[in-house]
């Protein structure tokens, strides 16, 4: 192992680390509902009554962030993300984690922060899978092929 | 004031995984190539929130109404079943394929990334794959035995 010190952000992510875990701070307690992405989203596509308007406007906020972002962030303080895969690769990694998150109830959000911070050994199993599976994809992917 | 909370936690949400560069599926997977040149900077941002979140749900534990006053739903699934490991061993696959965890994947797609919306589309199909089959495959045979 040899660390990427070009790449490695270590204060941006441990300050975005910190405001994902307020933000589910603020969303346990004063809203009442754990913060996981998958669950919020699945949730829309098996709809309850009365269980959907708060899915959305969560929703909503989310897709504000972008523009709230770079009208707080110095000009330049984003690198343009690396989308290296093709949209072949796009299509299965997106049926995947469809499926797998709402199969699994629960994906880097629910499990990974939520449920490491409620101390739950459920998602802790689930962390270390998804964790595991995504490292031995990526080995593959990078060194066998 | 609720609907307002919940605007807000889904704007600082994205703000915290744009700023953090979980967005940028190269940086999620640089830290997943722990065999490679390894980015550590998510293991950070993993460890920053549950820093925070650990006291949030200590405190919400002891708690039966949020402070707005609505019911606090806190999991109460506990066991470590096979749809538990399948399940995350399937969305560990996927987001090691391409870089993307459903969060990031929204907010990307939110920034105009047309790739993201690929994703993001495949993966509200797979979504709905699923519910279509926990309805008609798992669902009777969970009530068979008695649980649901």
């Amino acid at each position: 192992m040899v660390i990427d010190w070009v790449n490695f952000t270590p204060w941006a992510s441990l300050g975005g680390g910190i405001v994902l875990g307020l933000t589910a701070a603020l969303f346990i307690l004063l809203n009442g509902r754990v913060l996981g992405i998958s669950g919020i989203l699945g949730g829309l596509l098996s709809p309850r009554v009365g269980d959907i308007g708060w899915r959305l406007v969560f929703l909503l906020g989310m897709a504000a962030a972008p523009l709230v972002f770079a009208m707080l962030a110095p000009a330049g303080f984003l690198a343009a993300p690396r989308i290296d895969a093709g949209y072949g690769l796009l299509l299965a990694a997106g049926l995947l984690v469809g499926i797998g998150t709402r199969y699994g109830s629960g994906c880097t959000s629910g499990h990974g922060v939520c449920g490491l911070s409620r101390l739950s050994p459920r998602s802790l199993v689930a962390t270390l899978t998804f964790m595991a599976a995504g490292f031995a994809i990526v080995f593959v992917a990078r060194h066998l092929f | 004031m609720q609907k307002i909370s919940e605007f807000v936690a889904g704007l600082l949400f994205g703000l915290g995984l744009l700023l953090s560069g979980m967005t940028d599926p190269g940086k999620v997977l640089g830290f997943l190539d722990v065999s490679g040149h390894w980015d550590p900077s998510l293991a950070l941002v993993m460890g920053g929130a549950i820093l925070v979140g650990v006291f949030a749900f200590a405190l919400a534990k002891k708690r039966t109404t949020s402070f707005l006053g609505g019911a606090l739903h806190l999991p109460k699934a506990s066991q470590i079943d096979r749809r538990l490991v399948v399940g995350s061993l399937l969305f560990g696959a996927g987001w090691g394929l391409a870089g993307f965890c459903p969060g990031p994947g929204l907010v990307s797609m939110f920034s105009g990334q047309p790739k993201a919306a690929v994703f993001v589309a495949a993966m509200v199909v797979g979504m709905i794959l699923f519910e279509v089959a926990d309805r008609y495959i798992h669902r009777p045979r969970a009530l068979a035995r008695g649980r649901t």
